[in-house]
């Protein structure tokens, strides 16, 4: 029996984790090598950087961080962010990453999730989507569509659909963020997530509102999740992750106590 | 030194990683010549049977691993795929495998809610002393990427389990050797905890770990 999982998700941007609401406003609120270690030693189960970097040239100080990171911290860890080829999930799996998390790159190029699969296995590739509450349309039955380039672009494709779509081309996990909840904590969107545990046979990671141990007891039950990403809770030292695993032992929820 | 056996598996930088972050002098190598004369060797690793097994002979590691690292009581620690290359056959890709311990390796069955490959935190119970789980607590979560898992001929060979809907062995050994189906390098202090442990282990099972 596996536990369920506390992701931390680190957001980096030049160098500095990077906090927004709804994908925006963001704010500086560490240094990404500080924190991973710190959430590591407070029993984070996996740790997902982010690259939201815009320019090339600092792709390069992530991949230094990734390296970094790959150091200091003996749990698995993903990366994403920009990635749109076999060679860029390679150049972060030499990095020391364990998963790529692969996103944008994926809508505009669903192959890539295959050709990850096929070069690296199905374990290694998580189909994240940043998913809109749109209501049920003709194009968008579910009433979930799939928006890209951090939030600014929709796609016209239905958020369940593809999520079929990419366990077919070789996904091994799901990461499901809700726009509308992101940064807000005011707990995950349990309808979507359940609806995608549903509907795919891969696990599930639940991402966007997280806020309280109350929040992940529901997404874990009645949202069916296997994991959860964390930011903005973690990142302003709300809860730790311990205490949160704490609340979750305690309401039935098996999880890694450390 | 410590050997890090490549046999062009994914996964031995993060083995590396670990072992140098514990302080232990540690190189990864497919020659012959050092891993007989390491003073502890290591076989990790993400890979299938088929293609490992098939890599350890065309470098003609097969038998430095079976005829000479193992009789000569050099530690000898296997993770992930290398606790499978161990018994004498798997059932991924119908391979045949270095022998060293009696046993098979079979295909988790699956089913409702047991996605195959398992890729998470599970509990791992002992089942008897290792100087491996020296400081490490009985029931202890560790990580684990696996669809297939050993199933050895003679229970005396299990030193610990875990449940994947169904029992399975989950560390094995006999004398000098010791192997895991987890991640130790994946599995935070406490996996880091039995990786040091192995490091300084001196292939005597009943004893203590050696310091």
């Amino acid at each position: 029996m596996l536990t369920k999982r506390i992701i931390p998700c680190l957001d980096v941007r030049a160098g500095k984790v990077t906090k927004g609401v709804r994908f925006e406003g963001n704010v500086d609120v560490g240094d990404p090598v500080r924190m991973a270690r710190e959430y590591y030693e407070q029993g984070a189960d996996e740790i997902v950087f982010y690259d939201i970097t815009a320019s090339n040239e600092r792709r390069d100080i992530f991949i230094d961080v990734v390296r970094a990171v790959a150091r200091e911290i003996f749990i698995p860890f993903s990366v994403g962010g920009g990635l749109r080829s076999p060679d860029d999930l390679r150049r972060v799996l030499l990095a020391g990453a364990e998963k790529v998390s692969i996103d944008s790159g994926a809508v505009r190029n669903p192959q890539l999730i295959a050709d990850g699969a096929r070069a690296f296995g199905n374990q290694c590739i998580v189909l994240s989507m940043q998913v809109k509450q749109v209501g049920p349309t003709e194009g968008t039955p579910s009433g979930y569509e799939i928006v890209i380039d951090g939030g600014r672009t929709y796609t016209g494709l239905d958020a369940i659909e593809w999520a079929k779509r990419g366990v077919e081309l070789g996904a091994g996990e799901l990461c499901v963020n809700s726009i509308d909840r992101d940064g807000t904590t005011e707990g995950f969107d349990i309808e979507l997530t359940r609806r995608m545990a549903e509907a795919v046979g891969i696990p599930v990671i639940a991402s966007g509102g997280g806020g309280t141990p109350a929040h992940l007891a529901e997404v874990f039950t009645d949202g069916r999740a296997d994991a959860a990403i964390l930011a903005s809770i973690l990142h302003y030292g709300e809860y730790t992750i311990s205490e949160i695993k704490r609340h979750l032992s305690a309401a039935g929820v098996e999880v890694r106590l450390t | 030194m410590i050997a890090i056996i490549d046999y062009r598996a994914g996964n031995l930088q993060s083995v590396l990683r670990a072992v140098e972050h514990l302080g232990h002098e540690v190189a990864i190598t497919d020659d012959p010549d050092v891993i007989r004369t390491a003073d502890r060797v290591i076989f990790p690793g993400v890979g299938a049977a088929g293609s490992t097994m098939e890599n350890l002979r065309r470098l003609g590691l097969d038998g430095v691993l079976r005829d000479e690292v193992f009789p000569a009581g050099t530690p000898m620690l296997g993770i992930c795929i290398g606790i499978q290359i161990v018994f004498e056959r798997s059932e991924e890709d119908d391979a045949e495998c270095l022998g060293i311990l009696p046993g098979r390796v079979r295909r988790f069955a699956g089913g409702p809610g047991l996605k195959v490959p398992q890729i998470g935190w599970n509990r791992v119970r002992f089942e008897r002393p290792h100087p491996l789980f020296d400081g490490v607590p009985d029931g202890s979560h560790f990580y684990f990427v696996n669809s297939y898992f050993p199933e050895p001929a003679d229970d005396s060979l299990v030193f610990a389990r875990s449940s994947y809907g169904e029992p399975f062995a989950c560390v094995v050994g006999e004398r000098n050797l010791v192997a895991t189906q987890f991640h130790l390098e994946k599995s935070g202090p406490i996996g880091l905890r039995m990786l040091d442990n192995f490091c300084r282990w001196d292939g005597v099972t009943a004893g203590p770990a050696g310091s």
